[in-house]
C-alpha cells in the first residue's frame, strides 16, 4: 500500500519549504538555457555565412529572402496547428476507445492506434495526398482543396495515432482505486472518465503533448515533397533563383535555426514541466 | 428457504463464491445483516474480508451465490449501479477522494451528477456533512493538503452525501497514523448510533467490541463464526476464532 501513496505523491506532495522557489529558478534556469542555445545557433549561422564567402552578398540574400522564407514557414506553423489542434480531438477519443469496457470499441481502436502509431509519416501524407479528393463540390460552389490543407490533414493521422497512445498511458496511470471510488458513487465508465480520470490526466499529458507538437513541426517540411509551399519549399525556390552554390549551405543552415528557434523552447519547457510533475 | 426470511434482512449473501485466478477468495459465504445494524467482520489478512464488501456493492463480481440489498439484486444481470449506490456507500482504506476536486466538490459531486438532485441543496447538505465530521473550515481545501484522518473523515461524508440506508467500511484506519485513528472512529461510531446500517471491516479490536451489535470471524473464504461481540471476545466457539484472538488481543 506504500506503492499506492508514492502514486499519489504529486497530489498529496506536501508543500516543502522552498519547493516553490527552486521551481521558479528551473524555469529561469531553462529560459537561460534557451536564449543561449538560439544564441549559439544564430553566431553559428552567421559564421557559416561568412565563411561561405568574404564578400557580404551572401548574408544580404539571406536578408532578401527571408519574407518569402518566412511566409512558408508560416505555412509549417499552420499545418502544425491544424495537425495538433484535431490530433488532439482525435486522439483523446481513440485513446477512450482503447480502455473501453466494450470489446467492440476497444479492439479497433488498439488496431487503429497500433497502425497508425507504426506507419511513416510520409507514407501516410503521400496516401492522404492521393486519397483526399483534389476539389470538392459544395452547394454548387467547386473549392480547390490546397494540397497544404492535405498535407495537414495527413499530418492529423500520426498524431492522432501517437496521442491516442499518450491518452491511454495517463488514464492507466489514474491508481485504481480512483475508478472504484467513482464507481462505487454509481459514475458510469464515460462519466468515470470525463469527471474524475481525464481532468487529473492533464498534467501528465501535457509534457508528452508537447514534446509530440515539437516532433510534428519539424515533420511539417515533408509536405514540400507533394507541393506545398512551406519553408523548405521556398527555400529550394530561393536557391534555384539566386543560382549561387555558396548560398547553399548558409541558406540551410539559417532555416534548420528557425525550426530550432521555434522547437528548442518548446521541448526545453516540456522538460521542465516533466521535472515539475515527476513523482516526487 | 422462504422469501420472507430473505426479505426480513437488509443486506443478505447467500453461498457466495469467488476467485481470483485460480486462488479461491470466497468458499461459500452466507451473511443476513439486518437494517440498522452494525456488523464488525474480522479475520486474518487474505481471508476475504475485503473482497466480502467489494461484492456487496458490485465492484467485485462473484463467479456463484446471491447477494441482494433492499429490494436489488446485485448479482442480476440488469444491475441498476445507480440505484444499489443510493442504498449502499463505501470508504475505502486509501480514501480514494478525487485530489483535482475540492473538499466540498468531493463531497458533493456525485449526487449532482449521478443522483441528479438539486445542487444547492445538495451543496447544502454536503456542507452540513463537513461540519458533522468537523471538517466545515475546510470545505474549500484540496485532498493533498490535508492528513490522512482529515481526508477519511472527508470520504465518509462523501459517502453519507449519497443518503444510502447502509456504509462499507474497509479498513478505513489501516492506513492511518495511530493519532488519527480515534477521530475517524469517534465519526464511524456516531453514524452507527444514529441507526445507520454499517459494514466493517476492521483491525480495531477495541472498536468492534465497543460498537458491534455483531462479529463476524472469516478465515480461508468461509465464515467461521458469528456472535454479538461479548460472547465473541469472551468465549468463541471455534478453534480458528480463539487462536486469531489470542494473537491480536
Amino acid at each position: 500500500m506504500t506503492n499506492d501513496r508514492a502514486r499519489f505523491g504529486p497530489h498529496v506532495g506536501i508543500d516543502l519549504p522552498g519547493a516553490r522557489e527552486r521551481t521558479s529558478w528551473a524555469l529561469n534556469r531553462d529560459l537561460a538555457g534557451v536564449l543561449l542555445a538560439i544564441l549559439t545557433v544564430v553566431v553559428i549561422v552567421l559564421v557559416v555565412a561568412l565563411l561561405s564567402g568574404t564578400d557580404t552578398g551572401l548574408v544580404g540574400a539571406l536578408i532578401k529572402w527571408t519574407p518569402f522564407m518566412a511566409r512558408g514557414f508560416l505555412l509549417n506553423v499552420v499545418m502544425s496547428l491544424f495537425a495538433i489542434f484535431f490530433g488532439t480531438i482525435g486522439g483523446i477519443f481513440l485513446g477512450m476507445g482503447q480502455l473501453a469496457p466494450t470489446r467492440w470499441i476497444s479492439t479497433p481502436s488498439k488496431v487503429l492506434t497500433q497502425f497508425f502509431r507504426n506507419a511513416p509519416w510520409l507514407v501516410l501524407l503521400f496516401y492522404c495526398i492521393f486519397l483526399l479528393p483534389f476539389q470538392v463540390r459544395i452547394g454548387g460552389e467547386t473549392y480547390t482543396i490546397a494540397s497544404w490543407l492535405r498535407a495537414a490533414i495527413g499530418f492529423t493521422i500520426p498524431v492522432v495515432a501517437n496521442f491516442s497512445e499518450i491518452v491511454r498511458g495517463a488514464m492507466q496511470s489514474i491508481p485504481s482505486g480512483q475508478w472504484e471510488a467513482a464507481r462505487s458513487l454509481g459514475y458510469r465508465w464515460r462519466q468515470t472518465v470525463t469527471s474524475v480520470v481525464l481532468p487529473q490526466c492533464i498534467k501528465r499529458m501535457l509534457p508528452p503533448w508537447m514534446n509530440l507538437y515539437a516532433i510534428l513541426l519539424m515533420a511539417t517540411p515533408l509536405a514540400s515533397i507533394v507541393g506545398a509551399e512551406e519553408a523548405l519549399t521556398n527555400a529550394r525556390t530561393a536557391l534555384q533563383a539566386e543560382s549561387d552554390s555558396r548560398l547553399l549551405l548558409p541558406l540551410y543552415a539559417y532555416l534548420l535555426s528557425w525550426f530550432f528557434i521555434y522547437c528548442y523552447p518548446i521541448a526545453r519547457f516540456s522538460m521542465a514541466l516533466e521535472r515539475r510533475f515527476a513523482v516526487r | 428457504m422462504t422469501n420472507t426470511e430473505r426479505n426480513s434482512a437488509f443486506i443478505k449473501l447467500h453461498d457466495v463464491y469467488k476467485s481470483f485466478g485460480n486462488s479461491p477468495v470466497l468458499r461459500g459465504v452466507s451473511m443476513e445483516i439486518a437494517k440498522g445494524e452494525v456488523i464488525c467482520i474480522i479475520g486474518p489478512s487474505g481471508s476475504g474480508k475485503s473482497t466480502i464488501l467489494r461484492c456487496i456493492n458490485a465492484l467485485t463480481p462473484i463467479d456463484q451465490g446471491f447477494i441482494q440489498v433492499g429490494d436489488i439484486q446485485v448479482t442480476s444481470k440488469s444491475l441498476d449501479m445507480v440505484a444499489l449506490c443510493h442504498k449502499v456507500g463505501m470508504v475505502f482504506q486509501q480514501y480514494n477522494l478525487f485530489p483535482h476536486k475540492t473538499v466540498l466538490q468531493n463531497v458533493s459531486m456525485a449526487p449532482i451528477q449521478v443522483l441528479k438532485q438539486d445542487r444547492t441543496e445538495v451543496l447544502d447538505r454536503a456542507r452540513a456533512l463537513l461540519s458533522k465530521v468537523k471538517l466545515g473550515h475546510k470545505a474549500d481545501a484540496y485532498p493533498g493538503e490535508l492528513s490522512g484522518g482529515q481526508q477519511q473523515r472527508v470520504a465518509i461524508a462523501r459517502a453519507l452525501c449519497m443518503q444510502p440506508e447502509a456504509i462499507l467500511f474497509d479498513e478505513v484506519t489501516a492506513a492511518l497514523d495511530p493519532e488519527m485513528v480515534g477521530e475517524v472512529l469517534t465519526v464511524i461510531r456516531e453514524i452507527a448510533q444514529e441507526g445507520m446500517t454499517c459494514v466493517i471491516v476492521t483491525h480495531e479490536m477495541g472498536f468492534a467490541r465497543e460498537a458491534a451489535n455483531r462479529m463476524y470471524f472469516t478465515d480461508g473464504g468461509v465464515i467461521v463464526e458469528t456472535a454479538p461481540p461479548d460472547s465473541f471476545f469472551a468465549n468463541p466457539r471455534d478453534e480458528r476464532t480463539r487462536s486469531f484472538l489470542s494473537k491480536v488481543l
